[in-house]
């Protein structure tokens, strides 16, 4: 079960804004599907390795070379704001 | 008429009229289309076509009109994975599959409709809408690669591409009657796919035969640097159009075919696996005991890692952007206004999933279920060479019937998950029908087992009649 609360920390943790009406609609459908997660408890997983992804690699190194990549440009386009080749963002603090 | 051609029909027409001409036709069917199976068309399709009647542009796929899920990177053209979160936005570059297919001539129509991010089983979450079932428009045509399999089916395209996170491909394929692969893991490029879960998505083709399939795949698969889990492994797809599926062994496994699934859906299938016996194959019944835990382990893991990758969705890059006092609080109101609910629900839940003092006890658990459901497929193909399945538990449902409760859509994908979690193959054909809607049997294949996969579906079209079935001209 998931409290209001928690519905409205975890969306601070996303960054959703949630008000009070979705909180309690949230609470109610993430609780239902967090229940059947649940069901989970029930398979012993004592010493079993989790799979993270099925290839069997780990690190993939390449040479540290440069090559061609995106024209600032044409990277920039799809931005709402630019200012002298950069993206423009409200104040973080 | 330009309706279900394979793409050998579609080179002789090129060769009795013209690439320009068999590509306005797709695009004149589109424009009068009444299923919203696109997005968006391609400016560019037609001075393509035109390029390959000059002979500028040649390949196995010349002239091959094909249309792109929404969610795979098109230079210049949309992309919008159907969400107001990406209203605009038009990718600098193209995806590996794309930059492939272009180089085989490939005509790119257009770009399909889909759920939003690929999250869903009916593509109702789309933002622009849902796309109608071709067999009826009062039903959904499966998700997430909803518009993918539909244009397909209703003939406004010979080919496409779409995704398959947790049977995406598969179960639009067997909901609108067309043929659809997901490949291995690591089998086709990810780069310029836009992630929902990366760990879990592959792309595929759709088609309405399987020899299709095999083409696309030789196209659009084998390794790219640019995707970290892409594997170096050669396979000659159309090398296993072969009708001959005598020895075979075939592992039926009994959890496929539990309570819930439709008794037409299962007699097609059943009717299928019987087909392949006297076609000279041998079927067993198989146990596969973590099938039930599949589910919970694969929605807790794609929605982690969905809460990771949509992070980059924050009105800073691209998308629209809303006004907020700082970074923080622009960033929360243009998730909140422009991410559709479920896409919401499934970042709150996967945030939840990885936060302080739950990561253990969910998304570790899953992973941990995930070996188990790997070593179960492990286990089965240790004896057989390919699983069979009904792909989803019942056809097409009523649009609008899923919706209030996000729980009941989920289990529709028992039957996908598992092949996602375990990362190998599988592919949906076309079997025959429940209630006159569309019914696939799904073939499950060993990692890169493509060949033994796509031998076995081509011999099944080749012995029976049912991916000849299209769907009735629907006013």
């Amino acid at each position: 079960m998931i409290t209001k609360d928690e519905v409205e920390h975890v969306g601070w943790l996303a960054r959703i804004e949630i008000d009070d009406a979705e909180a309690e609609d949230y609470a109610v459908k993430l609780s239902s599907v967090l229940d059947y997660f649940g069901q989970l408890d029930e398979v012993d997983t004592d010493g079993v390795e989790p799979t993270y992804h099925v290839a069997d690699i780990m690190n993939v190194f390449r040479e540290d070379v440069v090559t061609p990549s995106l024209d600032q440009k044409d990277v920039l386009t799809n931005t709402a704001e630019e200012k002298d080749g950069y993206i423009k963002a409200p104040r973080i603090i | 008429m330009t309706k279900w051609l394979s793409i050998s029909d579609v080179k002789e027409k090129i060769a009795a009229t013209s690439a320009e001409e068999v590509t306005a036709s797709y695009l004149e069917l589109i424009g009068k289309s009444s299923i919203n199976g696109y997005t968006c068309t391609s400016d560019g399709a037609l001075d393509t076509a035109k390029m390959v009647d000059k002979g500028e542009v040649a390949g196995p796929l010349a002239g091959v009109p094909i249309a792109i899920k929404d969610n795979i990177s098109t230079k210049g053209l949309a992309t919008t994975c159907s969400s107001k979160i990406l209203e605009g936005y038009v990718p600098p570059y193209d995806a590996h599959v794309i930059e492939r297919l272009k180089e085989a001539g490939a005509v790119i129509l257009g770009k399909t409709n889909m759920d939003e991010f690929a999250m869903g089983t009916s593509t109702e979450s789309s933002c622009y809408g849902v796309t109608l079932n071709p067999w009826d428009h009062e039903r959904v045509p499966g998700g997430s690669s909803g518009g993918s399999a539909a244009v397909v089916a209703a003939g406004e395209a010979p080919i496409s591409l779409g995704s398959d996170t947790g049977g995406s491909v598969r179960c639009p394929a067997a909901f609108c009657g067309v043929v659809g692969l997901k490949p291995t893991y690591g089998a086709v490029s990810r780069y310029g796919l836009i992630s929902y879960a990366n760990s879990l998505e592959q792309i595929g083709p759709m088609a309405t035969c399987v020899g299709d399939i095999a083409a696309v795949m030789d196209v659009i698969g084998g390794y790219d640097a640019r995707d970290s889990t892409s594997i170096d492994k050669k396979i000659d797809h159309q090398a296993a159009l072969v009708d001959d599926v005598k020895g075979l062994k075939i592992g039926v496994p009994d959890e496929y075919f539990g309570e819930g699934v439709d008794s037409g859906t299962e007699k097609a299938v059943w009717d299928a696996i019987n087909k392949y016996e006297e076609m000279g194959a041998s079927w067993e019944n198989v146990s596969m005991p973590n099938t039930k835990y599949a589910l919970a382990a694969y929605y807790t893991i794609a929605m982690s890692e969905a809460s990771s990758n949509l992070a980059r969705f924050d009105g800073t890059r691209y998308g629209p952007r809303n006004d907020g006092e700082n970074w923080h609080v622009m960033a929360s109101r243009t998730r909140a206004e422009n991410f559709g609910k479920e896409v919401q629900r499934r970042i709150l839940l996967g945030t939840y999933a990885l936060s302080a003092g739950y990561q253990d006890k969910y998304y570790l658990k899953a992973l941990q279920v995930r070996t188990l459901v790997k070593q179960d497929f492990e286990r089965a193909f240790a004896n057989f060479d390919v699983l069979m399945a009904p792909t989803m538990p019942l056809p097409a449902f009523k649009i609008g019937e899923k919706v209030e409760d996000p729980l009941s859509q989920y289990l529709t994908d028992v039957n996908t998950v598992p092949m996602n979690l375990a990362g190998v193959p599988c592919i949906s054909v076309p079997c025959g029908s429940s209630d006159g809607l569309p019914v696939g049997l799904q073939i499950i294949g060993n990692h890169f087992d493509e060949a033994t996969l796509i031998r076995a579906a081509y011999s099944f079209e080749k012995n029976t009649d049912h991916n000849k079935a299209r769907p009735g001209e629907v006013a």
